[in-house]
């Protein structure tokens, strides 16, 4: 009795299957919808990375024709990848948004964070402060993230709609529960939310997703020739300045990212993807996951995203 | 036609094998990374195991937990067939069992309760189904697991169902039952059937997960609901899009056209639908579950919080109702307590008017006029609201049923409602 017999535009219920990317797309943009609507000062975090290339996709979804109801913001290392930035300012452009950058290279001017020595420094911790500081100054009181749950054990724990205490410290033990689509985001002066739109998607569905959506994304999510070196059994990003330990040796690779962070802590992996359709067939065949195969932040402690999170993290 | 994503909860203690069946399913199922499948194995080593990968690990969670071996929240897990991709809420069967049980429920299409075959039906189980089935889930499974310890006998399997069944009676008819002698530990009936249980010719466990039917695959058999979530108006000026005025929202049920006639609730006011937006263009007609911006004939001063269906399929409007609210928090529900109600997308102040009866989840008997809701307790109230709400009984619509209670001092959610029926 719903046949779609209008002729102009096809029915939905000549195709009475939602797929899966639809149906976590629809859940996602409810969730940005109730987040607009019931906290005063939201952001949204836009690295540049895939699975905020996708929220920024999601929150056109929910809110056009109108602009954003928040600004974007981006946590710069100082470590990021050219390529990444220039794609963030490009896109952020063709939004016509505003993009607020919080800059760990100022945190450490002022004096807020202290900068690790070695070969193995990372300003991965360090972002964490920039973060929390960018929060206060601006009066944030939710923060839009592209976490997912399939990315770690910490993770899967995690709401979609997460409580951060005036220290912006996640309690695991004390969550609030979370019921049918029915979100509490109701805080106190000082605390925020961290919210996680994306938690229900695993790394393929954003691979299927941006394929579906024909979504640009940084070239180093493809495969290119890149002079890397392999420590701990990943491959790093040769830049000038890097410190090699005894033994390491710059070579030339064929090799793709599989997350996009800073280049002190993020390997690639040796890919011929060069197209979407090829990552996402890249994607559904690994055997790794993508923070056990490029992220060597994880690998501090088995608890180590755990502790970070604690802290504030994201 | 099939959705092809499937939520299902479970839950259970360590020992009965819950941990065991999830990561039985995620292993069997392929979706096992290498680097997660080494920490398992140096886990496994670690722990005196025999050099057999314990595949419960596979599931372990937080370092908290591993220190204390129990599980103190909800865990959601991913995995996919080439039929369908599944979400798992892993309820822990421990501390603060029922919120967290009502928690994973509360979004799920199917429970997997889980029975030892040499325990038969313990409260655990019990508590499980009913919970599972005041939440409204509409098909439980219930696999009959370790069957490998009772010589995958047919009689004790059927022993056990004869049991559980005589229990389910007392649940109502809503939940469609299926019961699966398996094995977690060896796979038997989890992803092949097993050939050391021929009697049983039904479909091993996952075969079922992924070809059974879901609410949403039926989206006309349900009145169309829709919440206004957030109106969309692009600020004036020299933009040509200036009188834009858009209803956004995520249909909570059934299906909307251009052209119908429809009335916002409570406010009463009606107008016709002029049309459907979606980012990619227009549609002539919407559908549970997706989310889309509604334009109207008539401005009207329609506003989030409001509820727009069909004119005759209105649902119930009232300041007053009858509810069963499971407590999820320490400070106990009592008579005169009021809290901030959020019921699809509207927010309003609740008072309690009355405490009921209350429910023993192992007799499920009902003792009326309890002192107090304390925490994981189940009981019936009734309410009052400071503006009238428009909402369904939960058994005929969940999202249009259900509603949280918040305490207004500390901002936690205390509560979680399935409205019953207006009062009289």
């Amino acid at each position: 009795m719903y046949g779609g017999s209008s002729g102009v535009i096809v029915s939905v219920a000549e195709r009475p299957q939602l797929s899966h990317l639809r149906a976590l797309e629809s859940e996602a943009i409810h969730v940005m919808r109730e987040v607009a609507a019931e906290l005063e000062r939201p952001v949204l975090l836009f690295s540049g990375g895939k699975d905020s290339i996708v929220l920024l996709r999601l929150a056109e979804k929910a809110f056009r024709p109108a602009p954003f109801p928040f600004p974007l913001m981006h946590v710069d290392t100082g470590h990021n990848f050219p390529e990444v930035i220039e794609f963030r300012d490009r896109r952020v452009a063709e939004l016509g948004e505003q993009l607020i950058v919080a800059s760990v290279q100022e945190s450490i001017d002022n004096g807020r964070a202290v900068e690790e020595t070695g070969p193995r420094a990372s300003r991965n911790r360090l972002q964490t402060v920039t973060l929390l500081d960018a929060i206060a100054q601006h009066g944030f009181d939710a923060a839009f993230g592209g976490a997912r749950r399939d990315e770690e054990r910490a993770r899967a724990k995690e709401r979609i709609m997460s409580f951060r205490d005036d220290f912006g410290q996640w309690d695991p033990k004390n969550q609030r529960p979370e019921l049918w689509n029915l979100y509490n985001g109701r805080i106190r002066k000082g605390e925020n939310v961290r919210v996680f739109p994306l938690s229900n998607w695993t790394e393929l569905d954003v691979w299927e997703y941006i394929s579906q959506e024909q979504l640009e994304v940084p070239s180093i999510y493809f495969a290119h020739e890149r002079e890397v070196f392999s420590r701990d059994g990943m491959l790093y990003a040769w830049r000038e300045g890097v410190e090699l330990i005894d033994g390491e040796q710059v070579s030339s690779e064929m090799v793709r990212y599989r997350t996009v962070g800073d280049m002190s802590c993020t390997g690639g992996v040796r890919s011929q993807a060069a197209t979407l359709e090829e990552v996402v067939v890249e994607i559904a065949a690994t055997r790794i996951t993508e923070r056990g195969e490029t992220r060597a932040d994880d690998r501090v402690s088995e608890a180590a995203m755990e502790d970070r999170k604690k802290a504030g993290y994201f | 036609m099939t959705l092809d994503l499937l939520r299902f909860t479970t839950a259970g203690s360590v020992d009965d094998g819950k941990s065991t069946l999830i990561g039985r399913l995620l292993y069997d199922s392929k979706q096992v990374f290498e680097d997660q499948l080494e920490h398992v194995a140096q886990a496994s080593a670690r722990r005196g195991g025999s050099g057999v990968l314990d595949l419960a690990l596979l599931t372990d969670g937080l370092r908290a937990e591993r220190e204390q071996g129990i599980t103190i929240d909800v865990a959601y897990r991913y995995f996919a067939t080439a039929r369908r991709r599944f979400i798992i809420a892993d309820c822990p069967g421990h501390q603060q069992y029922t919120r967290n049980m009502v928690t994973g429920a509360s979004t799920a299409d199917l429970a997997v309760i889980l029975l030892d075959a040499r325990k038969g039906v313990l409260e655990q189980s019990k508590r499980h189904a009913f919970i599972s089935a005041l939440l409204g889930i509409p098909h439980l499974v219930v696999a009959v697991n370790k069957m490998d310890l009772v010589e995958y006998s047919r009689e004790r399997f059927e022993e056990l169902v004869a049991e559980f069944a005589g229990f389910a009676a007392k649940l109502g008819d809503r939940a469609k039952i299926v019961y699966i002698p398996i094995s977690a530990l060896e796979g038997d009936n989890v992803v092949e059937r097993s050939p050391r249980m021929e009697w049983y010719e039904e479909q091993p466990l996952l075969e079922f997960l992924e070809e059974v039917e879901v609410a949403y695959d039926h989206p006309y058999d349900k009145q169309a609901r829709f919440p206004v979530q957030w109106v969309i108006r692009p600020a004036g000026g020299a933009g040509e899009s200036s009188d834009y005025r858009g209803y956004a929202g995520q249909l909570a049920s059934g299906a909307l056209r251009v052209g119908e006639e429809v009335v916002a609730l409570p406010s009463g006011l009606r107008t016709r639908i002029a049309a459907i937006d979606t980012f990619e263009g227009e549609l002539e007609e919407a559908q549970a579950p997706m989310s889309v911006t509604l334009r109207l004939e008539d401005e009207l001063d329609v506003s989030r919080g409001e509820l727009i269906c069909r004119v005759e399929q209105e649902p119930t409007v009232s300041r007053e109702l009858q509810a069963d609210v499971c407590w999820l928090n320490e400070r106990p529900l009592r008579a005169g307590g009021r809290y901030v109600i959020k019921h699809t997308t509207r927010g309003a102040t609740a008072i309690v008017d009355e405490l009921q009866d209350v429910v023993d989840v192992h007799t499920l008997e009902r003792a009326s006029a309890p002192e107090q809701l304390a925490l994981n307790d189940i009981g019936r109230v009734r309410l009052r609201t400071s503006t009238p709400l428009a909402f369904d009984p939960y058994r005929a619509n969940r999202r249009t049923g259900s509603f949280i209670l918040i305490d207004e001092a500390t901002n936690e959610t205390v509560g979680a409602g399935m409205v019953g029926a207006a009062r009289d």
